[in-house]
């Protein structure tokens, strides 16, 4: 399997307080990863040092092969090859629906109008808000935003899409409209690292299953191996305290 | 009410041009003012970087801009004007008093303007900073397309506001013997040997004045703001030419 993103020993730590040991991790090629674990166990700063929201404090992280914290690559060319999806959606509050798909295709990638309000079209129709083009983010439902935040990180047309909890700020009956996306993207093949506490996605979704606890990485394997299964103590101590709910 | 209206008649040109010359200092003392405070606000707000030589010249140019700030909002702009004016005149400047005036007015609203600033851009969220990188926009563009468009419209009030003063405050360029409306109202009465009807008039000039530009910026501000409304995109504006649904 193709390696996309392989990350050796990484640790972070903010001041004396480490929340992320020695992790050792891969992404390959069309692979949908979910990270779980308790709030604190470390999974959202994994998922922002990957794309150097958070510096890491040491460790490597391996893009296609070359060291991206190494300092003479350039981190925007590469954060632009990476999507991201944030639990509080984040889209432009100055921008229209439209302006968000595209703003980024213009000024990173440097690709024509027409061309990049194209394939912003083309990712707003993959998540149903094609007729949006002119609101506003604040006049949209937070499952409706969360959407246009995908279709914006597609747009880039990434290797791989980070997802943050994406569906944690949402009202129950929200979630459903975002995970279908989710699940849309990912059986179109995909590369997908998802956070989240959404165990049903994770089980029928996820290649692999990654468990966090304390900053390092406690289980990792198949849905069924991690989530049915579970080998270690502090895997089902979690999962007994998150499936009751 | 005959008298003040005997004055009017008799001296609305003064006013007029007193009028004019005290918009004309507001006007680009407030947008040199602007594009100061816009300068030093930015540079105030980078986070420091933790090691290097851009580590020095950015704690240098803080510590410079801070004691700009610190001065020229610590002091009253009357002082001020004497101070540059006469200062200059003493150094061998012969400075032309409208472009002093226009300079000390702008040097002045700088100072406010780039605390307003950089409180603009401290109260745009983090997660806006934080989408812009990491679709790999770089600090420029993240600043330009995102953080400042959303900043300016959250302190246009405040802009406002530095406006009004400035309308208001230029008055104190009459100790430099610029002729702005309270100067040419001080010779109008000098002329008249009446204090209260030219002054009354002066008031009510400057009421219109600074009214009128509070007007006009909340209207600026439903502008940026756009419609309440959006209406739902048409299917035929995709761009394919392609109808959905029957009857096609």
């Amino acid at each position: 399997m193709e390696k996309v993103i392989e990350i050796r020993h990484l640790s972070k730590s903010f001041g004396t307080h480490g929340v992320l040991k020695d992790i050792d991790f891969t992404i390959n090629k069309g692979e949908v990863v979910c990270v779980i674990g308790a709030s604190g166990s470390g999974k959202s700063t994994l998922l922002r040092c990957i794309n150097l929201l958070e510096k890491p404090s040491g460790g490597e992280i391996l893009y296609n092969g070359t060291n991206i914290l190494d300092k003479r690559n350039s981190i925007y060319s590469y954060r632009a090859r990476l999507g991201m999806v944030f639990q509080q959606f984040n889209l432009f509050h100055n921008l229209n629906v439209l302006t968000n798909c595209v703003v980024a295709q213009r000024q990173v990638l440097k690709r024509p109008l027409e061309e990049a309000r194209k394939i912003a079209m083309k990712y707003l129709e993959v998540v149903g808000m094609e007729q949006y083009l002119d609101a506003r983010p604040m006049q949209l439902s937070g499952g409706q935003q969360q959407r246009v935040a995908i279709a914006r990180a597609l747009s880039m047309e990434p290797d791989v899409m980070l997802f943050d909890e994406p569906t944690s700020a949402l009202d129950p009956e929200m979630v459903g409209e975002v995970l279908n996306v989710m699940k849309h993207l990912a059986e179109a093949g995909l590369t997908m690292l998802v956070v989240t506490h959404e165990m049903g996605f994770a089980k029928d979704v996820a290649d692999r299953v990654v468990f966090m606890d304390q900053g390092v990485i406690m289980e990792e394997g198949s849905p069924e191996q991690v989530l049915i299964h579970p080998q270690k103590d502090r895997t089902r101590e979690f999962l007994k305290r998150t499936l009751r709910t | 009410m005959g008298q003040i209206w005997e004055i009017v008649i008799k001296y609305w040109p003064m006013y007029l041009r007193g009028a004019g010359v005290t918009l004309y200092l507001s006007i680009l003392g407030t947008v040199f003012g602007f594009i100061i405070g816009l300068l030093a606000g930015i540079i105030r707000s980078i986070p420091v970087p933790e090691d290097g030589w851009k580590r020095i010249l950015l704690r240098a140019v803080n510590a410079i801009l801070a004691v700009y700030i610190a001065i020229f909002r610590g002091t009253p702009m009357i002082v001020q004007a004497m101070v540059i004016y006469y200062g200059a005149a003493q150094a061998g400047f012969e400075m032309d008093r409208m472009a002093a005036g226009i300079m000390i007015v702008s040097i002045n609203t700088g100072a406010y303007m780039a605390e307003i600033i950089r409180g603009g851009i401290i109260s745009i969220d983090t997660g806006q900073f934080e989408a812009a990188q990491a679709l790999g926009m770089n600090p420029v563009q993240t600043m330009t397309k995102v953080v400042l468009p959303q900043a300016i419209r959250n302190i246009l009030p405040a802009i406002g506001n530095e406006f009004v003063i400035n309308i208001k405050d230029t008055s104190v360029l009459n100790v430099i013997s610029i002729t702005e409306l309270y100067f040419q109202t001080s010779t109008v009465a000098g002329i008249h040997f009446s204090f209260f009807g030219p002054f009354f008039i002066a008031c009510i000039l400057y009421f219109i004045m600074t009214y009128a530009v509070t007007r006009i910026l909340r209207m600026v501000e439903k502008r940026l703001d756009g419609p309440k409304n959006y209406a739902l995109t048409s299917r035929a504006r995709k761009g394919k030419g392609v109808q959905y649904g029957e009857g096609n």
